[in-house]
């Protein structure tokens, strides 16, 4: 089936199969690889995306449901040059080891910061529930803050 | 180095180089740096030394630097970067001795047919103390070659050049790297010029910010998840769930006319499918209904009756004084037992690998730690010669020792031969977790006498695991009874106070049912866990502070005052004391050198709704030269929270046949609450060159938790994960 969205500000028309993970359209299709696999059951958490501002695991995210959604990316996040104020953190605390897991956090802790724009640890604790396998939970907890931080100057 | 022996190595180098014109970009530089007695100096440099050399490969045109026209300089890494930071610091070590910014250095992996790869392997945490001394050797020579070539354009002396940011100058000209190598077609090869200094390295030793740092924060296609080749088809292949499976046949009826199937492709030992999309592929994978001979059906009991100390072959691998003996006596003899149990790499990029199979060429993208292996492996299954077969490896989406074997290489090979198109395909997570090269299960009895003064008088570490090393087809099987016991086992094994007047450790070898092979640090984890444990007990026993327990028994020797050095500064920053603390917390202590590198933790714990709640971890660490202070201390809180994950959370299972569990969750690993909200590195620097990193920092930490845990409830936990009753 033929599906239309609003991917990273632009209007798409896809060809797949409705059941298709959103995942590999925007992988795939859309040739997006910042969105990463990661366990195919949004148990991890590298595959996060927006859809309409929420943080949605999009391996788990039947392709059809895009239909008419506004969808964020990784790639999407930064305003042309300008990195958008959780991946200026991530570059300031420089956070990223192996790197693969980052852009799923960096579009859930951007997802949180909508929400809730000062959080504290503990909500960090609570909304933050990705996997890192480097295990870089540190930094990224002081990115977090910081984060809030540039967001809040910018405003 | 003295005198004669940097004149050896000049020789030695002068003849090993090599110049290639490049195709239209410059000048690409490199060396037959290497002949050293490759495979024992490696396995003693996995182990005990800092000093593992770069074992290069003789086959591959042996290019490092390619210089392009507007004065970038390309550094083709031998190793490839998982995390640990190598690009990174390869930059910052080129740079000095190249006099570049660093920001005109581009690291990027070789290739098997493009560049040097590294004959061994990247882990054991040697991928910059190996290069230290070829890169910075490497450098300066270009340098100075560039230098000689400029001074001939020019029509000057050499010595009245200066250089500067890439950029070399004599009195009113200038010439960059670029413009010297678009003039040059033969390269005359000076010796290896004197290194500089150290402390005038303006980017080694500095916390400059990671290369791959914007890369990563952008989201950019860098893995080998990420690689797409044009035309490129989605593979699958069906992967046993039981343990010893054996692949016999396929019924592939219902697949094969499924929507987007190209075709099922049955080898002798596999069956996969290959499709136009990944959604297509995954479908009829799971059509096919595969026959497996499965001899037995395993459970966790019979793993344990195997992981026994006492059973399978035992090895002496430490032995001083008459310590057997001495623990032989039926009364005064301490002893505990210890458990790990298996543990899973989760690394969060699955494996896989694109591929492309012409009639006499293949080519792989792969996330891998063996480049060379996986060409051999990949050219031996096609019939190529090793020429014909070009793998060139990506960043790694996580290594951990996992990708130390990827001999799903092949898979994506003959998949791509069969349809004559480029193949992609990787593991679904089930598969991952099922199909792992398992940290293996361990036991340890440990047995101790205390002498009159409350120190020990003889210790006694006794381990049974699985293989590491020799579960792992980087070594040849011929080193088994050179080396005897399987040395990633006993990592972390022996004893390391050596005033103790006796002691013994011994290394019981199990063959498993499963793969078990490397999983960062080897034994260093569970080992440590179990003697820096049983420290604390023995402390406890004797009734002394187990931070000075320690010092009192580590030996006046280079490697014990460097331990003693960070056993002190730990203690010395987290203000240690032992007990319960006013707050309600307590904690811990444990100490372990790896590699070479000595480090030290406290941690701060506290009981939280019958859980422990890791608060604070102080680490002191002394890796040598830190390159980039900044990484190592990243390698340190990463390390640190991995290792809290595997000693507090983690274990594999057998039921039913089938390692268990398949997905994260239910394999349970630290998450962001896990996470100390304080971590407190502390960077000494023993030696002056560079040594380990990346895995001596997991040595220490379940030990110093446990031993925090003990203080506030009384519960000595002997066993990881570690669980409250």
């Amino acid at each position: 089936m033929k599906i239309t969205f609003q991917i990273n500000g632009t209007a798409q028309t896809v060809e797949t199969d409705e059941n298709t993970p959103l995942l590999w359209v925007i992988r795939d299709l859309l040739d997006l690889k910042g969105t990463k696999f990661g366990c195919g059951k949004a148990a991890c958490g590298a595959c996060t995306i927006h859809v309409n501002g929420e943080a949605v695991r999009s391996c788990s995210y039947a392709a059809n449901l895009a239909a008419g959604q506004n969808i964020t990316t990784i790639e999407g996040l930064a305003v042309g040059d300008e990195l958008h104020p959780v991946q200026q953190a991530w570059l300031e605390e420089i956070v990223p080891q192996c790197g693969y897991c980052q852009p799923g956090f960096m579009m859930a802790t951007a997802a949180l910061l909508e929400k809730i724009p000062n959080p504290t640890d503990d909500d960090i604790d609570a909304n933050i529930v990705n996997v890192c396998r480097c295990a870089t939970y540190y930094r990224m907890r002081k990115a977090i803050h910081r984060a809030a931080a540039i967001k809040s100057v910018n405003q | 180095m003295d005198h004669s022996a940097e004149q050896d190595k000049k020789g030695k180098s002068r003849r090993g180089f090599l110049v290639k014109a490049a195709v239209g970009v410059g000048v690409l530089l490199g060396t037959g740096y290497l002949t050293r007695p490759v495979w024992r100096r490696s396995i003693a440099g996995m182990v005990n030394t800092a000093d593992a050399p770069y074992v290069g490969d003789t086959k591959t045109p042996p290019l490092w630097f390619e210089v392009t026209a507007d004065n970038e300089i390309i550094l083709r890494s031998p190793k490839v970067e998982m995390g640990q930071g190598t690009f990174t610091g390869l930059a910052q070590i080129a740079a000095d001795e190249l006099e570049v910014a660093i920001g005109r250095i581009k690291v990027v992996h070789a290739s098997t047919a493009s560049g040097n790869i590294d004959g061994f392997s990247t882990g054991g945490s040697t991928s910059i103390s190996s290069l230290w001394m070829p890169l910075r050797e490497l450098a300066a020579t270009m340098r100075e070659m560039l230098k000689n070539e400029a001074a001939n354009i020019l029509g000057v002396d050499v010595a009245a050049l200066s250089v500067a940011d890439g950029v070399i100058t004599a009195s009113e000209r200038s010439l960059t790297y670029g413009e010297v190598v678009k003039e040059v077609k033969e390269w005359d090869i000076p010796a290896v010029p004197p290194l500089k200094d150290v402390s005038t390295y303006r980017y080694v030793g500095q916390p400059i910010p990671r290369v791959d740092l914007k890369d990563k924060v952008i989201g950019a296609p860098i893995f080998g998840m990420d690689a797409v080749l044009s035309d490129m088809l989605y593979g699958a292949v069906v992967r046993p769930t039981a343990i010893g499976s054996k692949y016999v046949s396929a019924d592939t009826s219902r697949a094969e006319g499924m929507p987007g199937v190209v075709k099922v492709v049955k080898e002798k030992d596999f069956v996969g499918v290959v499709a136009t999309s990944q959604m297509a592929a995954d479908n009829a994978k799971k059509a096919i209904d595969v026959t497996w001979d499965i001899p037995k059906t395993w459970e966790l009991s019979d793993i344990e009756a195997m992981i026994q100390v006492g059973q399978g072959t035992p090895y002496v691998i430490q032995k001083e004084g008459r310590a057997a003996s001495i623990l032989a006596a039926e009364e005064g003899i301490i002893t505990a037992e210890y458990k790990s149990p298996i543990g899973a790499h989760a690394q969060m990029e699955p494996n896989g690998a694109v591929a492309h199979v012409t009639a006499d060429q293949a080519t792989v993208l792969i996330s891998t730690q063996v480049v060379g292996l996986t060409r051999k492996e990949v050219a031996d299954r096609l019939g190529f010669d090793q020429e014909q077969v070009n793998i060139q490896p990506t960043y790694l989406g996580g290594g951990f020792g996992r990708r130390l074997h990827t001999p799903h290489a092949i898979q994506a090979a003959l998949m791509s031969r069969a349809v004559g198109k480029p193949v992609k395909y990787f593991f679904d997570r089930k598969e991952e977790f099922q199909n792992d090269t398992f940290r293996p299960p361990t036991h340890h009895v440990l047995k101790a006498k205390l002498g009159a003064d409350g120190l020990i008088e003889a210790m006694e570490h006794n381990v049974s695991s699985g293989d590491v090393m020799f579960g792992s087809p980087i070594l040849p099987g011929i080193l088994e009874p050179i080396v005897g016991a399987d040395v990633g086992a006993w990592r972390g094994g022996m004893i390391q106070y050596g005033k103790i007047p006796h002691y013994r450790a011994v290394s019981w070898r199990v063959k498993l049912p499963f793969a078990t092979s490397w999983w960062r640090s080897l034994g260093l984890l569970a080992n440590t866990f179990a003697i820096e444990s049983f420290m604390d007990e023995l402390a406890i026993q004797a009734g002394k502070d187990p931070v000075q327990f320690r010092l009192d028994q580590i030996q006046d020797d280079p490697a014990g005052r460097r331990l003693q050095a960070v056993i002190t500064a730990a203690a010395t920053r987290a203000n240690w004391q032992d007990g319960v603390l006013p707050n309600g917390r307590a904690m811990g202590f444990a100490a372990s050198t790896d590699a070479n590198t000595p480090v030290a933790q406290v941690v701060e714990v506290a009981i939280v709704d019958n859980e422990i709640k890791v608060l604070k971890v102080t680490c002191a660490i002394d890796p040598g030269l830190a390159v980039n202070p900044d990484q190592v201390r990243s390698q340190c809180e990463g390390a640190i929270i991995m290792g809290m994950s595997a000693g507090m959370f983690e274990k594999m299972i057998v039921r039913n046949g089938e390692l268990q569990p398949t997905i994260y969750g239910p394999y349970q690993m630290a998450l962001m609450r896990d996470a100390p909200r304080e971590i407190d590195v502390v960077l000494l620097a023993g030696t002056d060159a560079p040594g380990a990193v990346g895995e001596p920092p997991l040595g220490p930490i379940v030990a110093a938790i446990a031993n925090a845990v003990f203080r506030l409830t009384g519960q000595r936990l002997r066993e990881m994960p570690l669980t409250l009753v």
